[in-house]
């Protein structure tokens, strides 16, 4: 189980690496990665699942199937558009110095 | 499909899948933060959300409603799939905040199922439920607004006096609201009536401050906003990760709080402004211009603008969301090919905030096939501007305007600029005489060495590919 302590500890690490993963990206690459970590945080479907397939009461499941909707949109969308970004950055890939 | 495995085995597997999940994730953004390796970055990224997708069925939490799981996984995706692949290029900077908006609105339902289902959670769960309900229902609506506003449905920026102090108020009865739900759901068991009704008020609530937050802010600065809402849905997703013990969620949902906080800092360091400036000074539209500006805009045709270009040792283009609104980065690029065949260095110079996103006039660029090489920003750029014959700037504004060199009462005083007022010859491509995004005039236009081509950016670029094909 994930509580108290161990679960600071790991919120600790995981700001520094999200810190260190950004720190040096050229400029280029903001909007990209913009877009990336947007289609990160789309993992917030698991949680989405989870909160639906646990739902008991009929407001809990209208609500829960709200939220996985818009999880699966954020994770579904996130992707596609960062895919086709990308795609243009590899098109021209290869003039890169 | 329960049964399949015992709890504690399947427990374990999801566990373990979410821990390859986190790193391909961490891997993912790391190769998305290189050129070379950022398409591979994307799909490392997507293997782990597919992984930590499917393990998640078997996860022994979820007990019932597996039908409206995969019903709503599917018309969540398919909606998105569908706009995503149709959305033009120059449009990407408003589904990023849709996309966004939708995980915000995803973490606030997690809340509320959470705080609704009467579940025990400890004391630490229910105050990071509380608060990730808050962050990600102001993400969802804030989100939304900018989508708007971007998307041209909100054209309007409303405001009224007493704004800020209305959302500081709003924000302390939606807080003051979140504590008693929160001591509520932890104390003896109250009625079930009232917490439900007051959780609809705290969410409805909070969804009317995303709104009134986003409302005043003028459309310039909204990739800033956008930005600072994709940090914010990381920190609820990492919250409502807490709420749930899911490490997947807690450790992407970090990741994403932290790196979103740090572009956010980066974007509004380049444009010479806090954040607390772009969230609360209402520049961006109400702003005025710093000072009289004198001379006149002086106005030029396609075909002298073609001559001037084909008879250049170096032509430097500066654009700007002008380009991306006319869509003319092919354009652009066409005419850039044509001046190099008749051997004129051609340069592209990138402000940083040019466009509506960092990186925006890149991704355009790069779209319609301009070498990395030939892009250059802000610092690599500046100095060459003095040896350029002619500085092309199509669509861009204020991040040409040597007002933030020069005026100390200027809006945008101490603003990094391109100096293209440097260059020997100014060409503005421009559909109208208006004062750009900000409002502000811009003192470029009216130099001497300067001159407009009015016209859509498209139209004005294929005038002046004809004109230097004319010259043969």
């Amino acid at each position: 189980m994930i509580d108290g302590i161990i679960a600071l500890y790991i919120f600790m690490l995981a700001a520094f690496a999200g810190y260190e993963v950004i720190a040096r990206v050229p400029v280029i690459l903001h909007t990209p990665l913009m877009s990336g970590s947007n289609f990160v945080h789309g993992i917030v479907l698991v949680g989405a699942m989870v909160a639906l397939g646990s739902a008991q009461t009929d407001v809990g499941r209208i609500v829960g199937f709200v939220g996985v909707v818009l999880a699966a949109g954020n994770a579904v969308g996130g992707y596609v558009v960062t895919e086709r970004m990308l795609e243009m950055f590899k098109a021209s890939g290869g003039k890169k110095k | 499909m329960n049964g399949l495995l015992a709890a504690p085995v399947a427990k374990g597997l999801v566990d373990a899948s979410y821990l390859l999940t986190a790193f391909l994730f961490i891997m993912g953004l790391k190769r998305m933060s290189s050129p070379v390796t950022a398409k591979s970055g994307v799909i490392w990224a997507g293997w782990g959300m597919l992984v930590a997708t499917l393990v998640t069925f078997i996860d022994p939490e979820i007990t019932a409603n597996y039908v409206l799981i995969v019903t709503a996984i599917f018309l969540g995706g398919a909606l998105a799939w569908w706009t995503g692949k149709r959305v033009k290029m120059t449009d990407m900077p408003q589904m990023i905040a849709l996309y966004n908006g939708m995980g915000g609105g995803a973490a606030a339902a997690i809340a509320a199922v959470e705080l609704l289902g009467g579940e025990t959670h400890s004391r630490a769960g229910v105050a990071l439920a509380v608060l990730g309900g808050i962050i990600g229902t102001v993400s969802f609506s804030g989100s939304m607004i900018a989508f708007g506003k971007l998307q041209g449905l909100i054209t309007r920026s409303l405001r009224f006096r007493g704004q800020q102090f209305f959302n500081a108020l709003l924000l302390a009865v939606v807080v003051g609201l979140g504590i008693v739900i929160a001591v509520t759901a932890l104390g003896v068991m109250a009625s079930p009536a009232t917490p439900a009704m007051m959780i609809a008020g705290f969410f409805g609530l909070a969804l009317v401050l995303g709104v009134t937050m986003t409302v005043p802010i003028g459309g310039a600065d909204m990739p800033v906003v956008i930005s600072l809402y994709n940090a914010l849905t990381g920190l609820a997703v990492a919250f409502e990760g807490f709420v749930l013990q899911n490490a997947a969620m807690i450790i992407a949902g970090t990741v994403v709080g932290s790196a979103g906080t740090l572009l956010t800092q980066l974007m509004a360091k380049a444009m010479n402004r806090s954040l607390g400036n772009v969230l609360f000074s209402n520049f961006g539209e109400t702003a005025q211009a710093g000072g009289p500006v004198t001379g006149s805009m002086k106005p030029i045709e396609a075909a002298d603008v073609g001559v001037m270009m084909a008879f250049a040792q170096k032509v430097i283009i500066v654009p700007g969301y002008g380009m991306a609104v006319a869509q003319a980065q092919h354009k652009v690029w066409e005419l850039s090919q044509l001046l190099i065949e008749r051997g004129v260095t051609v340069k592209f110079a990138i402000h940083p905030v040019a466009g509506r996103m960092p990186g925006h006039m890149n991704v355009l660029l790069a779209e319609a096939g301009v070498p990395y090489d030939l892009i250059s920003d802000l610092d690599e750029i500046n100095a060459e501007f003095e040896t350029a014959d002619v500085a092309l700037i199509i669509g861009a504004n204020d991040v040409v305007n040597p007002v933030a060199r020069t005026d100390k009462s200027s809006p945008i005083y101490g603003m990094p600029i391109l100096n293209a007022d440097k260059a020997k010859n100014v060409i503005v491509i421009k559909r109208g005489q208006g004062a750009g995004f900000s409002g502000i005039e811009n003192a470029l236009f009216f130099l001497d060495q300067t001159r407009m081509l009015y016209g859509d950016g498209q139209k004005a670029t294929a005038e002046l590919i004809h004109a230097v094909k004319a010259i043969g």
